[in-house]
């Protein structure tokens, strides 16, 4: 284009205007498929609080129960596993769960409401997969030190009893405690005082 | 009868004219150097492998169902009783691995000669676009199975998004579609898997290598054969890409396939690497399996995700330095300031460096497919050791010269001692 053509202003900003309008619509037009993508009302509506039955559960045997889709673990700690998560204290990253997940009532070194039973989400705080219970037995592949806990196959996070996480691993808190109430001989997760169903 | 093809092609040659010249553009007329050696096949290899996936792909859909109820037995339904089911679906899931091995090699090839290079950088961005197109493309396909190692394997890529600070959560509830991953997450994986990424994958390739095609190729002596023409004005180093290195691809697309062939008639399964053990187990929301490892074409990288600690109570880092080790790649042409291209004039520096890095890569990869514990742990303690895993240490150890040859390669490749480039390439 040579200099002599004159550029129609009124047509560059009617075309500038036209393209703008045009971009917004095609921006607003994005909006409904992306959100077509986040949870439906039915993947909204499921997760009601469960019931677990406590007399069904040995001292020192773990249930897993599913809640909400995860994984929540129920352990009646025995003596032994209550005394273990002294042994490990000084190689933890957060002893006192000042900045994991819990209800207050669970902020406490057993993380639970009562030292004896172990409620927690068996969700790894690192990137989601299931730990898996490694007792005092497995020092061959946990080291000599090893107390007994869980450890995630998916990138070694390893925790003590009380879902705690060791430094060194790549889970940066410890493991989740839901809300839960006991009454007498049955455990229900997802209720508390301050979360109803 | 000749004459009458003459006849028909005129015809439509004179209503059509643009075929005959994106031919003579892209074939008969499009100039190679006449150096290429082994390392040029993995190209057309590649191209070839995403047809053998796109073909063996449109069949697998015909049975398969992207229902979280229905899919892991579909699987089976087509492994057992869809005729020659077993056939394609082997094909499939040998032709992903296989996709992965020419792309790294072929990878390879541009750090090799420098075929990333100025003039070159754009071609260099589709690749790794590509590349990065095609992890997405085999994320997606591997949850399809809906196996425990699908399962897993997308929970935890998914949860890397959630990560990310602030937006995080919400980012990877978006994903998924649902709190878990579950059938929201399937049906939409599939759909992203069959069409989405299938069409901007085509789309890259076509952009590779128009790009390819405009600048010409790079050559194992790394010279410009356009600075030296003939009288017909043809590069004199150049051979027509049609018939010399159609021939030549052909030759190496039959011995690529006997060994496809290998691979996918007596170890499909590849000793559990390219289809893992535990993914023929199916997909339990509550149970990870014991040791669980991504498909082997991503382990260097998840191997770089697990050496990090986490800082500041965030496991972001780890996930930060997994991205990065991968973006890392669309610098490269920039991060390399020798005044050569080909290794053949490079001084030790890069030699060195680039030994260093695939001895690197390897072990990573080798260290992603095995627990953290593999190397037993360290008989002493140290107030530094925060971990006793030997294997974790020589992860990091790695991770550290993994970004080392990206991170200092301005300083090295512009230190290096080169050789003089000859005006020629030699044979």
């Amino acid at each position: 284009m040579n200099d002599q053509e004159k550029v129609d202003k009124t047509r560059r900003t009617l075309v500038v205007a036209t393209s703008v309008v045009g971009g917004a619509a095609t921006l607003g037009a994005a909006v409904p498929f992306a959100a077509s993508m986040l949870p439906s009302e039915r993947a909204k509506a499921a997760g009601a609080p469960v019931e677990v039955d406590l007399s069904a559960i040995a001292p020192g045997q773990m249930a897993v129960v599913e809640w909400r889709g995860k994984p929540v673990w129920v352990i009646r700690r025995t003596k032994e596993m209550i005394d273990a998560l002294k042994v490990a204290e000084a190689q933890l990253t957060d002893p006192g769960s000042e900045a994991s997940i819990q209800p207050e009532y669970a902020e406490n070194e057993y993380r639970a409401r009562d030292p004896e039973l172990m409620v927690m989400e068996g969700v790894c705080t690192h990137l989601g997969c299931s730990p898996q219970l490694r007792t005092a037995e497995a020092k061959a592949e946990m080291g000599a030190d090893w107390a007994g806990g869980f450890y995630c196959p998916c990138h070694g996070s390893k925790f003590d009893y009380a879902g705690r996480v060791f430094r060194g691993a790549p889970a940066p808190t410890n493991l989740i405690v839901p809300p839960y109430t006991i009454a007498d001989s049955k455990l229900v997760i997802g209720e508390d005082e301050k979360n109803k169903g | 009868m000749a004459t009458r093809l003459q006849a028909l092609w005129g015809w439509f040659d004179s209503r059509m004219p643009s075929v005959a010249e994106q031919w003579r553009i892209h074939a008969s007329q499009y100039y190679a150097p006449k150096n290429f050696n082994f390392w040029y096949y993995f190209g057309s290899l590649a191209m070839l492998v995403l047809v053998i996936q796109i073909v063996s792909g449109i069949f697998l859909t015909m049975n398969y169902k992207p229902d979280a109820a229905l899919a892991f037995g579909s699987v089976e339904y087509i492994m057992r009783d869809v005729p020659g089911g077993w056939l394609i679906r082997y094909i499939h899931s040998t032709g992903a691995s296989a996709f992965f091995i020419l792309v790294y090699l072929h990878m390879f090839r541009a750090m090799l000669y420098g075929s990333h290079r100025e003039p070159r950088e754009l071609v260099w961005i589709f690749g790794v676009l590509i590349y990065l197109t095609l992890m997405g493309e085999a994320f997606f396909g591997y949850l399809l199975p809906w196996g425990q190692m699908s399962y897993w394997g997308a929970q935890v890529i998914v949860n890397l998004f959630g990560t990310v600070p602030f937006i995080g959560p919400d980012l990877a509830l978006w994903i998924r579609g649902d709190y878990v991953v579950g059938d929201a997450t399937l049906n939409r994986f599939f759909a992203l898997h069959v069409i989405a990424f299938p069409l901007v994958l085509l789309g890259l390739v076509v952009a590779h290598i128009l790009a390819l095609h405009d600048v010409g190729s790079n050559n194992p002596d790394g010279v410009e054969i356009k600075k030296t023409k003939g009288r017909d004005g043809h590069p004199v180093d150049g051979i027509p890409f049609h018939p010399y290195y159609t021939v030549k691809d052909l030759v190496g697309a039959v011995v690529f396939l006997v060994i496809f062939c290998i691979v996918m008639f007596f170890m499909p399964e590849m000793g559990g690497y390219f289809l893992e053990y535990n993914n023929f187990i199916p997909a339990d929301p509550l149970k990870t399996p014991e040791h669980i490892a991504p498909v082997w074409y991503f382990t260097p990288y998840y191997s770089i995700l697990r050496a990090v600690p986490p800082f500041f109570n965030s496991q972001f880092p780890g996930v930060l330095a997994m991205g990065i080790s991968v973006m890392i790649l669309f610098f490269l042409p920039w991060l390399d300031r020798s005044p050569v291209r080909s290794i053949r004039y490079r001084g030790a520096y890069y030699k060195t460096a680039l030994a260093i890095f695939v001895v690197t890569f390897l072990l990573l990869g080798y260290l992603g497919v095995k627990p953290t514990t593999v190397w037993g742990q360290f008989g002493f303690d140290a107030f530094f050791l925060d971990t006793k895993d030997r294997a974790t240490w020589m992860a990091r150890l790695c991770t550290i010269l993994y970004f080392a040859f990206f991170f200092l390669m301005p300083w090295y490749t512009k230190r290096d001692r080169t050789l003089p480039v000859p005006d020629r390439v030699t044979h």
